[in-house]
Parts: structure tokens; C-alpha cells; sequence
């Protein structure tokens, strides 16, 4: 669709609001809706979009199938590791108050964030990389 | 206001289903069924479930659309004529009937003595506590990331199996094809 003069304006301009959005929706699960999942999506649509519209070789320069699957392990291991951190401080498995024992309430926030960030990781990465498969399959037959 | 507002919702809900189950081609289906995503969506929003309205619109009505665009491009979109089974017809009328007749027996939407809401132990303590325990304003996450974090530990691990098996059946032939064309 590199063709489309407008749809290809339009998709650059509405990108970067798209990410911007996805930050927000990441960073502020806390105080309104949202948090990793959605936020994962909306980065994720991001970078469809991108595909859609400048072609899968284009997405896959900037973003490559080796890179989406070690993000998408790492959030998984950056969420089990804050479970690790919080046991080696001395609490059970994923209870956040450990992170910060003389302020329990902010330990539960540096979990939180941590974990969300996490999961916002491993969805960003995985929708990418079932997008990407398909699509690269599709063009093949 | 609120009533009409569902009974709007509502309505074309029942109007896109049954237009998704007559119609013949998958695309049409496929748009369709995002509508029908973005419309539940609408309807959660009516009931407060703004967090739930936020998934299914990004993910119902957004992502899922197009991944069955992508898996549509690979297939053809007609579907194959074909006689009305109808013992299948029988099995679906009557689930749907058990279904209905399950929910009969469930507390009434927003009725303040339903189960959920008195519960000691769960509702009321995390309404209660949460946020002297959590000091997260959105109740939603830190139930979800924190309360019961090990659950979504495991639902994070199951969207990496999801793609790993993904990966596998797709993406495993353009190993094998690189492959043969290095050699």
C-alpha cells in the first residue's frame, strides 16, 4: 500500500500518537484503565499498522523476528525474576512488599510497574510475531 | 438513559449475530465480528467495566480482526455450500437452552446481595483494604498485578506458549526453506 499517498501520511502521523498512547496506557494502569496487556496491544497495532501500510520488509527491518522472540521471553523472565528478587529478599514468591521492606506500599508499586512492564513486553512482542508469521506465510502460498 | 443506551447495544448485537451466522463469505464475517467486538465493548463501558471495554476493544475488535485477515489471505473466503445438518442444529438449540437455563439461577446485574459483592474474605476485604495494603487508586490492577499476580504470571506465560506454538507451525518451513537455500 506504498502507493497511497494518503493513507501513507496519515499512518505516519497517527504512529507516534499510537505509541504515545500505549506509554500512557503502560505507566498509567495505576491510577486509570489499562496497564501491560492493553498497553502490549496498542504497541503492537502500532507496529501492524506500520506492516500494513510500508510493506512486512520494512516492519521487519525495523523490528526483526529474532529481536520480537527474546522480548517476549524477557518479559516473561523479568516478571518470574521479580518473584526471584522478591524471595531473595526475604518474602514469598511475587509479594512486592520484600522490594522495599520499610515501605511496604512502595515496594508494591515497584512490583506493579515492573511486572506490568513485563507483561506489556511479552504481548507487545508475541502479537508482532503472530502477525509477522501469518502475513509472511500468506505471502508465500 | 442508561437503558436505552442498552437496549441499542443490545439490539444491534443480536442483528450483527445473526447477519455473521447468514452470511456466506469469511470476510464479511470477519468484519463483522470486530463490530460486534467494538459494540461489547460499548456495552462494558455502560456497566463500568471500563478496564474489560479497554481489552475487548483492542483486542476483540482490533488485533484479532486483523489476525483473521492474515489468516483469510492464506485461504479462500467463500464458504462451501452445504446441506443443513441438522443434527447439529439440535445440539447447538440445546446447549444454548442449558446455557439460558444456567444463567436463571444467577444473582440479578448490580443486586448488592449477590455473593460477589458480600463475600468476606474476597470482594470486601480488597475494597476495604486495597488501597491502606496497595496504594494503587485502580483496584483492577492491583488486584490483578499484585493480589493475584501468580495468575497473571501464568497468563503472561500462556501468550508466549500461544506464540512459540504459532511460530512452530508457521514459521518452522521458513527455517527448513533458508536451509536449502544456504546449501
Amino acid at each position: 500500500m506504498k502507493d497511497h499517498d494518503i493513507l501513507r501520511v496519515t499512518a505516519k502521523a497517527l504512529i507516534p500518537l499510537i505509541f504515545l498512547f500505549g506509554l500512557y496506557v503502560q505507566f498509567h494502569g495505576d491510577f486509570g484503565p489499562g496497564g501491560g496487556f492493553q498497553a502490549g496491544v496498542i504497541f503492537a497495532a502500532a507496529i501492524i499498522l506500520y506492516a500494513l501500510i510500508f510493506g512486512l520488509d520494512e516492519a521487519k527491518a525495523v523490528v526483526p523476528p529474532r529481536v520480537l522472540e527474546i522480548i517476549a521471553s524477557l518479559g516473561v523472565l523479568l516478571y518470574a525474576g521479580v518473584g526471584v528478587v522478591t524471595m531473595i529478599k526475604g518474602g514469598t514468591f511475587l509479594a512486592y512488599n520484600a522490594l522495599d521492606p520499610a515501605h511496604p506500599t512502595h515496594g508494591q508499586h515497584v512490583g506493579i510497574l515492573l511486572v506490568e512492564l513485563g507483561v506489556g513486553l511479552t504481548v507487545t512482542a508475541v502479537m508482532c510475531a503472530i502477525f509477522f508469521a501469518f502475513a509472511e506465510r500468506g505471502r508465500r502460498t | 438513559m442508561p437503558e436505552l443506551i442498552n437496549i441499542a447495544l443490545l439490539t444491534f448485537l443480536v442483528v450483527i449475530s445473526v447477519v455473521i451466522i447468514r452470511a456466506k463469505d469469511v470476510f464479511t464475517a470477519v468484519m463483522l465480528s470486530g463490530i460486534f467486538s467494538l459494540l461489547c465493548a460499548g456495552l462494558f463501558t455502560v456497566m463500568d467495566a471500563v478496564d474489560v471495554a479497554f481489552t475487548e476493544a483492542a483486542v476483540g475488535a482490533g488485533v484479532s480482526t486483523v489476525l483473521m485477515l492474515a489468516a483469510l489471505s492464506m485461504t479462500t473466503s467463500q464458504e462451501k455450500e452445504r446441506p443443513t445438518n441438522w443434527g447439529a442444529l439440535v445440539v447447538a438449540v440445546l446447549t444454548g437452552a442449558l446455557l439460558v437455563y444456567g444463567t436463571l439461577d444467577m444473582p440479578k446485574y448490580g443486586d448488592p446481595a449477590a455473593p460477589v459483592h458480600t463475600h468476606e474474605q474476597v470482594a470486601k476485604r480488597y475494597v476495604e483494604t486495597s488501597l491502606v495494603e496497595i496504594d494503587v487508586p485502580n483496584m483492577v490492577t492491583s488486584l490483578l498485578a499484585s493480589y493475584r499476580g501468580f495468575d497473571t504470571l501464568g497468563e503472561t506465560t500462556v501468550v508466549l506458549t500461544a506464540c512459540i506454538g504459532v511460530l512452530l507451525l508457521l514459521g518452522g518451513r521458513r527455517r527448513e526453506e533458508d536451509e536449502h537455500e544456504g546449501s
